[in-house]
């Protein structure tokens, strides 16, 4: 991932309202612009204005269906921001520990 | 007896079991012993074999993380892909006798450049963010 795109990616979730809209997608799956407006507090063309921006850093999704448009979250664009050394660190040091436990319950 | 290397892009974890190589080799590749202290699984430690590591699904996640076997040589190495939400990693089995049992290093490598970018997201504070994306990617067992 490019500096430009990780930017547009930290710009877009700089906006307390947009990283709601983001999160309520990831956490609760797709969504029409009516539904996400009706638990936004902000008007229709706000919460659009919001998708579009999302949309350009690629973290949604959008998909026409009849006269709707449904939107859904893309954590995967996320991916590059996780510190996954850090997080396998934790992951592998908990692992030996299991690895651990087997071998000692293991047939010889 | 854990590092992360920021060279390398690399994470090592080294310790020593008090059991023989041939006993960690089967705790590392039987199916049935990896599913107790890893993953659910249908490996089987034949090159080129391509499998898959499960956990949990989470929403927008299948909790897949996708594998193939590179290197299988019984009691001392050990190398498959390990590739899961845009991270395209290598895990490497080392296995090396001691006067005590078994030497077991394991090297996660490929993290990219772009880690940095995590770096900075960390000093905008972002870190109860990462952390319910984590949940995302799955709480691991």
């Amino acid at each position: 991932m490019s500096t430009a795109a990780a930017n547009s990616v930290f710009k877009a979730l700089a906006d307390p309202t947009r990283r709601a809209i983001f999160e309520r997608l990831t956490r609760d799956g797709e969504m029409t612009v009516h539904a996400l407006t009706a638990r936004a507090g902000v008007s229709q063309p706000a919460v659009s204005k919001h998708l579009t921006v999302l949309k350009r850093a690629r973290l949604v999704n959008d998909r026409r269906s009849g006269r709707e448009m449904h939107y859904s979250a893309q954590p995967k664009a996320l991916a590059p921001l996780v510190d996954w050394m850090a997080f396998y660190g934790v992951f592998w040091r908990d692992k030996f520990s299991k690895l651990e436990a087997v071998l000692e319950r293991m047939e010889p | 007896m854990s590092a992360l290397n920021a060279e390398t892009r690399s994470v090592v974890v080294e310790k020593e079991f008090a059991h023989p190589p041939e006993k960690v080799w089967r705790a590392l590749t039987q199916g049935d012993l990896i599913v107790q202290w890893l993953m659910e699984n249908d490996f089987q430690p034949v090159v080129g074999r391509r499998f898959e590591f499960r956990m949990a699904p989470m929403p927008q996640w299948d909790g897949v993380i996708h594998s193939e076997v590179l290197v299988a040589e019984p009691y001392e190495r050990l190398v498959y892909r390990w590739d899961s939400l845009g991270l395209e990693s290598i895990v490497a089995w080392t296995l090396t006798p001691t006067a005590g049992g078994t030497l077991v290093r394991m090297e996660q490598s490929g993290f990219g450049a772009d880690q940095e970018a995590a770096y900075k997201g960390a000093t905008y504070g972002w870190r109860s963010f990462f952390g319910k994306l984590e949940q995302v990617i799955g709480e691991i067992p």
